[in-house]
């Protein structure tokens, strides 16, 4: 009777809700590590700075994110900000803001420990062939940083994807939702749904990250020299 | 060189401080916003021309999506009628699904109009939400494994119990039993997966909910049928939100006369939980717990 589990995935709109579900997990993941790796780099070019404000901020900035759990920043985001601001935001446009804005932080760090890592000759030698400000980050401190940060932004990128599974607390029906919502439904029938949907979930969740650590290798070889 | 740098510091420091500001000044636009909410509720929902319903969707026989994606169950046949006799066409209305450790959020943030997620009345929960009159009651029940029956509370001391995050059954047992060690989950579908992985030795949740769990689930069986107190389920709405309160009340009185909650047992919950169970034991007919 093992056939019945797997028979689940093809009732009626089953595979077609899945699909959507993933492209909500897929979606709010990629759009918020685009927009959170660019403010990361800004972060972490500030995080260098010699300003005690400009690096007490920063840090603020990045512990208030690392201590307070994400799903508690969902909620501060979709239930009271909203409430305290008399608008409306969609959980999905919420879930975008929190995770970019917790993308920014981490990546701000990891930004920070790649150019810091950095020899100090480096930045000598830039400063004594004459590079400007912008030319010196340009030509020698960020093509360096990047190789070194690549690790921990593809890391960082894999958890965002996965983290994104807390957005059904505000609503959003990720692909994670979508698949409780479709064992719920059959687990009193047929008690292997859950073996069938959360395999699929699995090799679904394997879809999106895996390219990412794909991409990674490929890069750090091209970098190599 | 250095201008660059203190422009992005201004600028970042900026967003931080809009954001500060932006949490904390705006407590004048929330009142009187409460107050319009609180004058014409109704006004506002048939202007939407929508009313919002929070339901579940992963909780048969009360909220779930069936296998087409529309949403299905007892609750969700009852506020099918709702908007019916509210707006005019049953279709007229807006389906958010819900979890249960937010249900009081999504009311006070004006995310929904009102929850029909099969919500407990509690003292607690009084406090945060208005409560119309009850259309269902429950008590707490123990489902274990056949082989290995819980059949009091007394034998859980010391054990693991499953309960879920959230719901009447950890409060129970977190006041009056702390001796028991709870295992405590998010989902449905986690908890009785718990307990068919034997990480606890029974799970507690509403009874009606076990009941037909246990009819499907050969080899367990529904040791403690009635706990604690009979609680009821009603429809909520948004703490002071009088209006909508009254209008719910009215069209409970109103079903009553026909039995409607009935017909909803029979359609939705008759098929689940069979015919041992007496629909009594279950349904509030009219707003009125006998």
């Amino acid at each position: 009777m093992q056939n019945l589990g797997i028979n689940v995935l093809f009732e009626g709109t089953t595979l077609q809700r899945l699909f959507e579900g993933l492209m909500m997990t897929a979606g709010i993941a990629f759009i918020s590590i685009i927009i959170g790796s660019f403010l990361g780099i800004g972060m972490g070019l500030l995080r260098t700075s010699k300003s005690r404000i400009v690096q007490f901020i920063c840090r603020l900035y990045l512990e208030v994110f690392r201590i307070i759990p994400i799903l508690v920043w969902l909620f501060i985001v979709y239930f009271g900000v909203t409430n305290a601001l008399d608008i409306h935001l969609d959980g999905e446009v919420v879930a975008v803001i929190v995770f970019s804005l917790w993308g920014a932080a981490e990546m701000g760090d990891i930004v920070r420990g790649a150019l810091e890592s950095l020899p100090k000759h480096q930045v000598e030698s830039g400063k004594a062939i004459g590079l400007s400000f912008w030319g010196l980050y340009r030509y020698v401190l960020i093509p360096q940083a990047v190789r070194r940060m690549l690790p921990g932004a593809i890391n960082l990128s894999t958890r965002m994807v996965k983290t994104t599974s807390l957005v059904v607390m505000i609503g959003v029906i990720d692909v994670v939702k979508v698949g409780q919502q479709i064992i719920e439904r059959s687990i009193i029938k047929v008690p292997t749904a859950s073996f069938w949907v959360y395999g699929l979930i699995f090799i679904l969740y394997f879809i999106i990250c895996y390219p990412l650590s794909k991409l990674s290798k490929k890069l750090e070889a091209k970098w190599e020299n | 060189m250095k201008n660059i740098k203190k422009i992005l510091a201004v600028f970042f420091s900026a967003i931080i401080l809009v954001g500060i500001v932006a949490g904390c000044g705006s407590k004048a636009t929330t009142d009187t916003k409460k107050e319009q909410a609180a004058k014409s509720s109704i006004e506002e929902i048939k202007q939407r021309g929508k009313i919002k319903i929070g339901v579940f969707s992963d909780k048969p026989p009360f909220g779930f999506v069936d296998a087409n994606g529309k949403n299905q169950g007892f609750d969700v046949f009852i506020a099918k009628r709702f908007a019916k006799d509210l707006l005019g066409d049953e279709s007229k209305v807006e389906f958010v699904l819900v979890e249960a450790a937010s249900r009081v959020e999504f009311l006070q943030a004006n995310k929904v109009d009102l929850i029909l997620a099969n919500f407990t009345v509690t003292d607690e929960r009084k406090q945060k939400v208005d409560f119309a009159n009850p259309y269902m009651k429950v008590a707490l029940g123990v489902v274990s494994p056949s082989g290995a029956p819980i059949t009091s509370v007394d034998q859980l001391k010391g054990k693991k119990l499953i309960v879920n995050k959230g719901t009447t059954a950890e409060t129970f047992f977190t006041k009056n039993y702390p001796d028991i060690e709870l295992l405590k989950y998010d989902q449905n579908t986690e908890a009785f997966e718990a307990l068919k992985d034997k990480r606890g030795v029974a799970l507690a949740h509403d009874n009606t909910l076990l009941f037909a769990w246990a009819r499907e689930n050969t080899g367990y069986t529904v040791g403690v049928a009635s706990l604690g107190s009979l609680d009821t389920i009603a429809p909520a709405v948004k703490k002071g939100d009088k209006e909508l309160l009254a209008w719910v009340n009215t069209e409970l009185e109103t079903l009553g006369k026909e039995n409607f909650i009935h017909k909803a047992y029979d359609a939705t919950l008759k098929p689940a939980y069979g015919e041992s169970i007496d629909p009594e034991t279950v349904v509030v007919e009219g707003g009125i717990v006998k």
